[in-house]
């Protein structure tokens, strides 16, 4: 007779017990470069079984505005770390002013991450709400720019003031974009 | 590498557990594992994991969550409810294959 001793099957450790974690993001730009880091660690959030929110202020308004999301830019104006993917060189300041340079900007941005198969905003945002992450409008920025509840996609779940997003982010990890 | 005994049948494992040679599994196996994290598996979720196998084994890397929705044709919030809570990293110990190194 042999005895061999079988191991106990090692299954991995998917959390499913550990829900407390919360994390809270505020987007607060709206350029095509700065939208991007708030939803892919959202989403990457949501993917880990994470309750996780995005709060949409002052220029991130325009990630979840209808008529604006599908039509965000990238200039490297006043941004220094700007050069050529892979090349050791620096884009001139005064290039990125020149009429038509941020459509070019935008458009080999958008590329890049396409070819990362990345998706633009409209889809990311679709999928963050799919995914269950909430999506909250600032009210002050609403009252700013006059849009109401209409002029957002769908899965924003309300405008809200900011002492709202103080009161649901508690206990939660707060990080502003 | 450790060597694990999943539905009667030896596959080496990584130390999560989770299997490191794509071609050792059967579906067998895959209802085993299924089973060791409380999955039973519906028509719906063998469509998911032979899209994650057949994926795998043309790409050479574990489809992502935007994938198997956008390519496989199953939508997300369908996934998170297949797959509860890690969509992601369940789908890929289920279907045998390592977990997707994509950010999104």
């Amino acid at each position: 007779m042999t005895s061999t001793q079988e191991a106990p099957v090692v299954v991995p450790d998917f959390g499913d017990e550990d829900n407390d974690r919360k994390i809270c993001f505020i987007a607060s730009k709206g350029t095509l470069d700065m939208v991007y880091p708030s939803l892919v660690m959202a989403n990457a959030a949501l993917g880990e079984g994470i309750e996780t929110h995005i709060f949409f202020t002052f220029w991130g308004m325009d990630i979840i505005n209808k008529d604006t999301q599908d039509d965000l830019q990238f200039t490297w104006l006043g941004n220094t770390a700007m050069h050529p993917p892979g090349k050791k060189m620096h884009m001139p300041q005064g290039l990125a002013g020149i009429p038509g340079m941020t459509g070019i900007a935008t458009k080999m941005m958008k590329k890049q991450i396409a070819d990362l198969e990345v998706p633009e905003v409209p889809e990311f945002v679709q999928m963050i709400a799919d995914a269950g992450g909430h999506l909250w409008a600032c009210k002050m920025s609403a009252d700013m720019m006059g849009l109401t509840m209409d002029n957002f996609v769908d899965g924003v779940e309300d405008i809200i003031t900011a002492t709202d997003f103080i009161e649901l982010s508690d206990g939660g990890q707060v990080i502003f974009t | 590498m450790p060597v694990a005994t999943f539905a009667g049948t030896d596959v080496t494992v990584d130390t999560e557990g989770f299997m490191t040679d794509h071609k050792e599994w059967s579906e067998d196996i895959g209802t085993f594992l299924a089973g060791q994290i409380g999955i039973e598996l519906t028509d719906r979720h063998w469509e998911v994991i032979r899209f994650m196998r057949e994926d795998y084994a043309e790409q050479g890397t574990s489809p992502t969550l935007r994938r198997v929705s956008a390519v496989g044709g199953v939508p997300t919030k369908e996934l998170f409810t297949l797959f509860p809570k890690k969509p992601a990293k369940k789908m890929a110990y289920i279907a045998g294959v390592p977990k997707p190194q994509g950010c999104v």
